[in-house]
């Protein structure tokens, strides 16, 4: 029965992940792209990855999609998606040659049951990968700097000044 | 093949990248570029605690997929910044018309 969930709810992420690609208005794939969190958060959930879950929906569906809007409001109306560089036929052919090739790869690496016990995330995260918690925290550090001084608007007294 | 779970959560995954690549390779919009940066850490996610939970150690797939998404929040917020701020100063968000500009 889990396989009808599992393949309906993957199915719809990648319908709404193409939709996402092909629509020509930003603000519709900003919505199509936090269904795709959404569809996500709730495959991760019945993988037993609750923690990872609550972290996508709320990162994925809430935060990234406040932000897109932000900046859909900044830049304005004429966000559009231009055609593209090369021919579609080209991409496809590309893009199906990689993912043959990716799953080909892949498939064999996974055909086996659990091997090994089950270890929680806190004690995971906490006792073995604790320079992941420093990294995190050092990312989330540099990414508020980063928007603070990318985002802070110059005033053209100061910017002349700074030349002379 | 049969169609186990196991198979068609690996078909989901290849997919999702498939179609993340498909639109990195046809779209030109800074700001959709971040987009479909999103939908391919989505299926990277996915896939390490999928591949967590088939061998068994799902905490250290949730380690790593948290850490993913936390440095991919920051790589949208950045980007997000950097496409505001190109528009601001070039007027487009057109990645091969920024690439032909001088100055």
């Amino acid at each position: 029965m889990e396989r009808v969930e599992y393949g309906l709810l993957l199915a719809g992420a990648i319908i709404c992940a193409y939709r996402a690609i092909v629509s020509k208005r930003i603000l519709s794939s900003t919505i199509y792209l936090a269904c795709i969190s959404a569809l996500i958060s709730v495959v991760l959930f019945m993988l037993g990855a609750t923690q990872v879950a609550v972290m996508e929906l709320s990162v994925g569906a809430g935060l990234v999609t406040v932000l897109l809007v932000y900046a859909l409001s900044v830049v304005g109306e004429d966000a559009l998606d231009p055609s593209s560089v090369i021919s579609k036929p080209l991409a496809i052919a590309v893009v199906a040659a990689v993912t043959l090739l990716l799953g080909w790869m892949i498939y064999p690496a996974i055909q086996f049951e659990n091997l090994m016990g089950s270890v929680d995330l806190a004690s995971v995260l906490w006792q073995q990968r604790v320079l992941d918690v420093w990294i995190q925290i050092v990312l989330i550090f540099s990414g508020v700097m980063g928007v603070l001084g990318l985002l802070s608007e110059r005033t053209p007294g100061k910017a002349e000044g700074g030349h002379s | 093949m049969k169609l186990t779970e196991i198979n068609i959560i690996l078909i989901g995954i290849v997919s999702l990248l498939g179609v993340g690549f498909y639109g990195l390779l046809i779209t030109r919009n800074l700001i959709k570029v971040v987009m479909i940066l999103q939908i391919l850490v989505k299926a990277v996610v996915l896939a390490f605690v999928f591949s967590g939970k088939v061998s068994g150690n799902l905490g250290l797939g949730q380690s790593i997929a948290a850490t993913v998404i936390v440095a991919d929040t920051i790589v949208a917020v950045v980007g997000l910044a950097l496409a505001v701020q190109v528009r601001r100063r070039f007027g487009t968000l057109d990645a091969p018309e920024i690439s032909t500009l001088r100055g």
